[in-house]
Parts: C-alpha cells; sequence; structure tokens
C-alpha cells in the first residue's frame, strides 16, 4: 500500500541552527509510526513540516498525492482542520471554553452548528471516559484528564492522521498509559494513522514501527541490519 | 528455587493432587511456559523428603495420581522464609550488551551501529509485550509491564551511551 503522508528530504534552519538536515517520514493510512530521538535532534520540527504547520527550507510534504506547499495558505489549514488531529505535551486547550466546548472547536471553526459540533464532541467526551467532565474549564481538570480533552478533541472530525507530539510526557506512568490507550484504540478503530513523537519507549511501543531522528536526519532502525 | 517455593504456596492455599497443583501453577505462574508433570512430582518428591510437605492417599483406587499433598509446618516457615528474603538486583555491568559496544570501540568498528540494531530489537519486542498487554486480563498486564520497564532500562542506558560514545572511544582506545 502506497504511503497516504509522505515527507521526503526535508530541511529545516532556524537562523544558524540546522533542526533538519535530511529528514523523511512516511505514513501509510491506519498504522501507528513513532519518532524518536534525543532532546533538540528535530523531532517536533519534523511533526510540524508533516502537518503543514511549518515550512519546510527545502523538501516535500504530499498528503493523499497533494504537495502541501502548492496550497494556499487557506487551502492549507483547511486541510488541517478535516484531516488532521493534534495532540501536544500541553497547554493546549482553550482555559476560557469548558471541556466540551473545547473538544468541538475544530468542528465550529469548520462551520458546523454549535449543537451538533457539541453533541458529537459529548460522544467522544464519553467514549474517554470524561463524560462528567464536560463543563469543566481545563484549569478543573488534572493532567491526565486534560489530554484526553485534547484526543477527544483531535479525534472529533474524523482525521485520517492524529499528530501526537509528547502526548503523555507531562504525565506519570498511569496516566501517561490510560492516555495512550484510549488514544491506540480510538486510532485502530477510526482507521486513523497516528505520527507519535515520544522519547519513552513504553510510549512508542503501541506504535507498528518507528523512526529515529538525530541530529536532523532520519532512519528507519528496522532497515539498519 | 522459584518454582518450589510456589508449589509450596500453592499447597499452604490448598492441599492438593499433583494434577491440580500442575493446573494451579500453569495459571498462576506459567502462563508463557507451563510446567512438565515430570517437573512436579521430580519438586513434590524432593520436598517430601525434605519434610516440607506430606502426603495422603486421597479417595479412589490409590493410583499415583490420587495422593493429595499437603504442606506441614516446616513448609510453611520455608515460604516465609522466601518471602522475606530480597532477591539480588541483578547485576548488569558485565552484560554482553556493554560487552558488545567496548569491544566495537576497542576494534575501532562502529558501536553507534551496535546500539542501534540492538534499540530496535528491544523496541520490537516492546510492541509485540504491548499487543499482548492489551488483550491479556489483569495477571498478564503485569508480567508484561515487568517485561516491558526492564526493557524501557535497557533502552535508557542505550540512549544514553549513544550519547557519551565519543568519549568512552577515547578512554577505551588509550
Ligand atoms: N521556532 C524555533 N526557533 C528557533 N529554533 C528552533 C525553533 N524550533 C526548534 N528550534 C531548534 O531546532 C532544533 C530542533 O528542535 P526540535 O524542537 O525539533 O527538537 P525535538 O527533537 O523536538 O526536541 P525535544 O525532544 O526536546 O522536544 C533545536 O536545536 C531547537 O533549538
Ligand atoms: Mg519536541
Amino acid at each position: 500500500m502506497s504511503a497516504l503522508l509522505v515527507a521526503e528530504g526535508l530541511h529545516k534552519a532556524y537562523g544558524k541552527t540546522v533542526a533538519l538536515a535530511a529528514a523523511d517520514l512516511a505514513v501509510r493510512a491506519g498504522e501507528i509510526v513513532s519518532v524518536m530521538g534525543p532532546s533538540g535532534s528535530g523531532k517536533s520540527t519534523l511533526l510540524h513540516c508533516a502537518a503543514g504547520l511549518t515550512r519546510p527550507g527545502a523538501g516535500l510534504v504530499r498528503y493523499a498525492g497533494q504537495d502541501l506547499a502548492q496550497l494556499t495558505d487557506v487551502r492549507r489549514s483547511a486541510l488541517r482542520r478535516r484531516e488532521f488531529g493534534f495532540v501536544f505535551q500541553f497547554g493546549q486547550l482553550v482555559p476560557e471554553l469548558t471541556a466540551v466546548q473545547n473538544v468541538a472547536l475544530p468542528l465550529r471553526l469548520d462551520g458546523v452548528s454549535r449543537r451538533a459540533a457539541e453533541r458529537r464532541a459529548a460522544g467522544w467526551m464519553d467514549r474517554l471516559g470524561l463524560a462528567d467532565k464536560a463543563a469543566a474549564r481545563p484549569g478543573e481538570l488534572s493532567g491526565g484528564e486534560q489530554q484526553r480533552v485534547a484526543v477527544a478533541r483531535a479525534l472529533v472530525g474524523g482525521p485520517k492522521v492524529i499528530f501526537a507530539d509528547e502526548p503523555t510526557g507531562a504525565l506519570d506512568s498511569v496516566a501517561g498509559e490510560q492516555v495512550m490507550d484510549l488514544l491506540n484504540d480510538a486510532a485502530r478503530d477510526t482507521g486513523a494513522a497516528v505520527v507519535l513523537v515520544t522519547h519513552d519507549s513504553r510510549v512508542a511501543a503501541y506504535a507498528d514501527r518507528g523512526i529515529v531522528v538525530r541530529d536532523g536526519r532520519s532512519f528507519d532502525p528496522a532497515g539498519v541490519r | 528455587m522459584t518454582m518450589r517455593s510456589t508449589f509450596l504456596a500453592l499447597l499452604e492455599g490448598q492441599a492438593q493432587h499433583g494434577y491440580d497443583l500442575k493446573r494451579a501453577y500453569d495459571q498462576h505462574f506459567g502462563r508463557s511456559r507451563p510446567v512438565a508433570y515430570g517437573q512436579v512430582y521430580t519438586a513434590l518428591a524432593k520436598l517430601l523428603r525434605g519434610g516440607f510437605v506430606t502426603v495422603e492417599p486421597g479417595e479412589g483406587d490409590g493410583g499415583p495420581d490420587r495422593k493429595i499433598y499437603k504442606i506441614t509446618e516446616a513448609g510453611v516457615t520455608d515460604v516465609q522464609r522466601w518471602l522475606d528474603e530480597p532477591e539480588d538486583p541483578e547485576q548488569y555491568l558485565q552484560s554482553s550488551l556493554y560487552a558488545k559496544v567496548i569491544s566495537a570501540l576497542l576494534t575501532g568498528r562502529s558501536a553507534a551501529a551496535v546500539l542501534d540494531v540492538q534499540r530496535e530489537k528491544h523496541l520490537e519486542a516492546m510492541r509485540e509485550l504491548t499487543r499482548r498487554k492489551r488483550t491479556g486480563d489483569l495477571a498478564d498486564r503485569i508480567i508484561c509491564d515487568h517485561a516491558l520497564f526492564h526493557l524501557d532500562a535497557d533502552l535508557r542506558w542505550l540512549e544514553h551511551t549513544a550519547t557519551v560514545l565519543h568519549e568512552l572511544a577515547g578512554q577505551v582506545r588509550r
């Protein structure tokens, strides 16, 4: 099967800092791919470029055959909203909104009516064990609950690819495992692919395979031998 | 040693036939590796000789499998002693992996390649354990977790070592 998302020969520099020197990533529909590597090696930059959040200095990103660089900003952000979901380490929820409003946000931005959006959001909240937290604001939730809200929000639009950057980085191992179990099950059930950036091998072990990034270069360790 | 003690613990829970003891062992301890009957009876014979268990004839025709094994006071004391004695933390310093890293450096080969190959092997094992854990019951899960935490510790060592290889090479070759 050919890859749904392909990033090839990515290069990215911030001033004199080379964040990506030659990074590749290929993700097939429905698979979970881990991205590991030392701090500062370029994992987040790779994820941002592959998701169309950051424009690489050189290289190509294709999603479903489409070159992201060829899209206008408006179309690229529409594609992100409709096809991608995002989970970050922390600080991603809007503090003024309730949990269910946070989950519904991507749908609202995409023009779905408030009632329909919140109904679908509530369905995901239920599924992630957050039914009784719908009206809570992020500040009233534990770290693990906040991450589950973020997972619900990533899933609510029915994404084909979920980009998760250290989704358990701020959690202890029990809460982290709970978040990973839920993310894993939801992704497998809905057929969403996941790009999972983590430095925790127990988290990476949920993936079907993994790549390693070192000094801005990616490699596939299964191909080393 | 562990198997012998777990047999005693099972018999402390309940006096039973050798056959039931095997089944109980497999259920609690032998999930991935069931014990052979021969091993059970060899262990029971030793425990009998040591005075840790006694045997009583069960009902029926008195065939070998009808005997009921029962723990003695000495057996109970032995179980307690086993539980009281902490396990020796394993010493990993002379692990074959360490030996490979140093040997690679000594011979001017790529120690990073040794670490990379090992990392992928470890991760593959962790993926398999994670899959197994996701379909198992609670006992399965904590067995898998034990292995997962150990492999995770190895991987941390691999990552850490990868960052000091340059320095290590300088010292090894001096
Ligand atoms: N917006 C930015 N401006 C300037 N430098 C940046 C920016 N983003 C990343 N960098 C630099 O690029 C390099 C790669 O950063 P990146 O965040 O991709 O690493 P990472 O592998 O995700 O690290 P970590 O595991 O610590 O999250 C680092 O040297 C970082 O300082
Ligand atoms: Mg990062």
